[in-house]
């Protein structure tokens, strides 16, 4: 009995030594070097036409770029120069606006979400921000143009933040629900225990703790809906001059940039190429402040 | 003798129709340091999170029977109100992360809303800290990140946390199974000084350490207690035959 033991043993160590001893060493290392290659190559490929874009934005804009222009109202046609002072200052009142409806509401879902867990109410609702996050920015436009502009007799500047809001809404809730989710249940129990009532605990230990993942789902959330154009062209509408009242139509770079892109003259495509770079400078700080936010905020455990 | 502190007569827990705790029958005098042994699953540290009725959290949840804290129905009472009697400590350190050192000692306070004056909180810090023996150790980092510390620190700064809030009892739940032995160690050391000015209600799986640190074992088998005495009697002529195998590591 004992020698056939043996007997077997001996031959898988034989089987796993001829296995393993490795002939084909050589032609191994060269397959890992050719399937790097190829990964690289493929990412160096899908890179390239982002990078090419951003490029010819700035080759195009920079040259409209300057004070002047981030300082002034558009000239009428003809006359050169002119800015798009008005746009600027819309498109951050606006997102200001979409802000103040968005972010509460959005955080208090994710809040929900992610502390009723299994609740069927939190199913729909989460079914409900999935198909939300699907629905076509203009299709958005058009709801809001019924449910707001109609009702208040004309475009206005105010429901351009609401269609925008409504656009935020799905990446708050979901980056809110996400990161709270992370936290360890630990933590609740550990405020419970000391005898905080269940909200203090929500309020002051557990939104504190995933602060960072909640803000940097804010930043971001901003940073795609600040170039949105299809809802604002039912809503906020545009305006050649300066406006701050949100009840009037207001304009803003994505709509400015629509605007002159699609008008007949030179003049004007040179403004759209400096609003377009704007807007990418915008992105491209918001971007960064949430890279920033993610960093330095990070709550340890 | 005087009225015990905490009473448990015929209490029953659930979580939905799975009956943990069946007809526990026991009573903790003042000052006395409770080890709470048995097999994993027996209900040890269901019966303790009953007592802060942390137990309650999760659905389906329920108990039925009575459970007293100083002749009071602890299932009467406000959990909020309880639980700032009942001090807990848990498997793993948990301090705040958002919380300095300083902050996580009176985070009871800091959390509830609380309004203490610059002196009563650096008093209540000094003497927690002392208290849970850390105070050497971070007397000179109090506004640096509790996570900071190491785990054994992180570990007697949530006892420090449950003692500034100066409860009635102290549970610990395993509060030394994922922490090396000389913090272990410590925290044995201080819990035989604590034992002067609270109740201690610990959940352990290490018997040695039962043995070492408690006044009384309270042995629990498959949801019910199976006997409860004073440790040495426990450990050297139980009266149960359960008991005496589990001791002698036949199970467990």
């Amino acid at each position: 009995m004992e020698m056939v033991l043996e007997a077997e043993l001996e031959k898988k160590k034989k089987l796993s030594q001829s296995r393993l001893a490795d002939k084909h060493i050589g032609r191994r290392n060269k397959k890992n070097i050719f399937f790097k290659g190829l990964i690289v190559t493929a990412t160096v490929i899908s890179t390239l036409p982002l990078l090419f874009i951003l490029f010819y934005i700035f080759k195009q804009g920079v040259g409209a770029l300057n004070w002047h222009f981030l300082t002034h109202l558009p000239n009428p046609v003809g006359e050169p120069g002119g800015g798009v002072s008005n746009a600027l200052v819309g498109s951050i009142m606006i997102l200001l606006v979409s802000c103040v409806i968005a972010i509460p509401i959005g955080i208090v879902i994710g809040i929900y979400l992610s502390e009723e867990k299994r609740s069927r109410l939190g199913y729909y609702c989460r079914l409900a921000v999935d198909v939300l996050q699907g629905i076509p920015s203009i299709v958005i436009g058009i709801i809001i143009y019924e449910w707001v502009v109609r009702p208040m007799g004309g475009f206005s500047a105010l429901s351009g933040s609401v269609a925008l809001a409504l656009m935020m809404l799905p990446s708050i809730i979901k980056s809110t629900e996400e990161t709270l989710k992370l936290l360890p249940e630990s933590l609740k129990e550990a405020s419970l225990a000391l005898g905080v009532p269940y909200y203090k605990t929500i309020m002051k230990v557990i939104v504190p703790t995933g602060l960072s993942g909640i803000l940097t789902g804010v930043i971001l959330s901003i940073a795609r809906v600040i170039g949105e154009t299809a809802p604002l062209l039912f809503t906020a509408f545009g305006n050649p001059f300066m406006s701050t009242n949100i009840l009037k139509p207001m304009s803003s770079l994505p709509l400015i940039i629509f605007n002159y892109a699609t008008s007949p003259y030179n003049d004007w495509h040179q403004l759209a190429w400096g609003a377009s770079m704007v807007l990418i400078l915008m992105i491209l700080i918001l971007n960064i402040i949430s890279k920033i936010v993610q960093r330095k905020w990070k709550v340890q455990f | 003798m005087e009225s015990p502190i905490l009473k448990a007569t015929n209490f029953n827990a659930f979580f939905g129709k799975n009956h943990i705790l069946k007809n526990i029958n026991l009573e903790v005098h003042k000052n006395n340091v409770w080890a709470i042994m048995g097999p994993s699953g027996c209900g040890k540290t269901t019966f303790i999170r009953c007592v802060n009725r942390m137990h309650e959290l999760v659905p389906n949840a329920s108990v039925e029977g009575s459970l007293q804290l100083k002749g009071e129905e602890i299932y009467d009472m406000n959990p909020v109100v309880l639980r700032r009697k009942v001090g807990m400590v848990f498997q793993r350190p948990n301090p705040f992360p958002t919380m300095s050192i300083y902050d996580n000692v009176i985070a009871g306070y800091i959390l509830n809303g609380i309004k203490l004056s610059k002196m009563e909180r650096d008093d209540i810090v000094e003497t927690s800290l002392k208290q849970a023996a850390l105070w050497m150790e971070v007397r000179s980092t109090l506004h640096k990140k509790g996570t900071f510390l190491s785990g054994g620190q992180q570990q007697r700064l949530c006892i420090a946390r449950a003692l500034a809030m100066n409860p009635e009892i102290l549970l610990l739940d395993e509060a030394t199974s994922a922490l090396d032995p000389i913090s272990t160690s410590m925290i044995e050391e201080l819990i035989q000084q604590l034992k002067a000015e609270y109740t201690i209600l610990m959940v352990t799986h290490n018997m040695q350490q039962a043995a070492r640190v408690s006044d009384k074992t309270a042995f629990f088998y498959l949801g019910e207690l199976i006997e409860a005495a004073n440790t040495k009697t426990i450990f050297t002529n139980p009266k149960h035959e359960k008991t005496q195998e589990y001791i002698t590591g036949h199970f467990g």
